[in-house]
């Protein structure tokens, strides 16, 4: 019967959630810009300075 | 005892932002951007953040406004794309596991902003449709909604549902090729 081997709702939820779960994964796995890096490296020293002024 | 520093907890949260930054704008230079304004606000903020609540959400909201609002101000729906999903689309697959990713990314970036948004957040972010809701500024019922409403696109332009091929396939060509059902 074809309606048997139609994939269920469970199914096809299942099959976008690894799927997206994987795109994800690449997506966080890609390398952090040097913008941000730099940013972070600033904010920290900012932070530093005010510290020592107080 | 040491309280430990949320600005140290902030930078846990970066890959997971920057992730969800890409698939939101599409665009590198632009997801970078927001990065950069959604870091500068939350670390100038920080004072606001109210500890043991939860720090992912919070900066998820900050970068989705800005993107929001920047889109509003431009004036446009369709933000400029630079194929973020499908950077390896040029390379010749390997194996059907890659082409059928490729084509997975190719039907997600077609997906309204709003549904990929609400997608991501609940499917793939680990939050719940109250926290989505929470985050986007919407009823809870609005983010199942669009969730529902994408799986519904996704399903439709990767023929999730297609049973034509097994309607036109006889039981023992069935036992011979096996249960077609979704790609593997």
């Amino acid at each position: 019967m074809a309606s048997n081997n139609k994939p269920d709702e469970v199914e096809i939820e299942n099959y976008i959630k690894e799927n997206l779960r994987e795109v994800l994964s690449e997506l966080e796995h890609d390398q952090m810009p040097d913008q941000i890096t730099d940013l972070l490296s600033v904010l920290r020293a900012q932070d530093e300075q005010m510290k020592a002024k107080k | 005892m040491n309280i430990p520093d949320p600005k140290d907890e902030l930078i846990t949260h970066l890959p997971a932002l920057r992730a969800f930054a890409l698939s939101l704008t599409r665009n590198r230079a632009t997801a970078d951007d927001m990065m950069q304004d959604t870091v500068l606000k939350a670390w100038s903020n920080m004072d606001k953040f109210q500890p043991g609540t939860n720090m992912r959400a919070w900066l998820f909201t900050i970068l989705r406004n800005n993107f929001y609002t920047s889109r509003r101000k431009l004036n446009r729906e369709v933000a400029d794309v630079d194929n973020v999903f499908s950077d390896n689309m040029s390379v010749k697959p390997e194996h059907d596991g890659k082409l059928q990713m490729m084509d997975f990314k190719a039907a997600l970036s077609k997906l309204p902003d709003e549904q990929r948004e609400a997608l991501i957040l609940v499917g793939a972010s680990g939050f719940s449709y109250e926290e989505a809701g929470e985050m986007c500024g919407v009823a809870t019922g609005t983010i199942k909604s669009r969730v529902n409403r994408a799986r519904v696109k996704l399903s439709e332009l990767l023929h999730l549902r297609d049973d034509e091929a097994l309607e036109l396939t006889d039981t023992a060509t069935m036992a011979v090729v096996g249960s077609p059902g979704l790609p593997s």
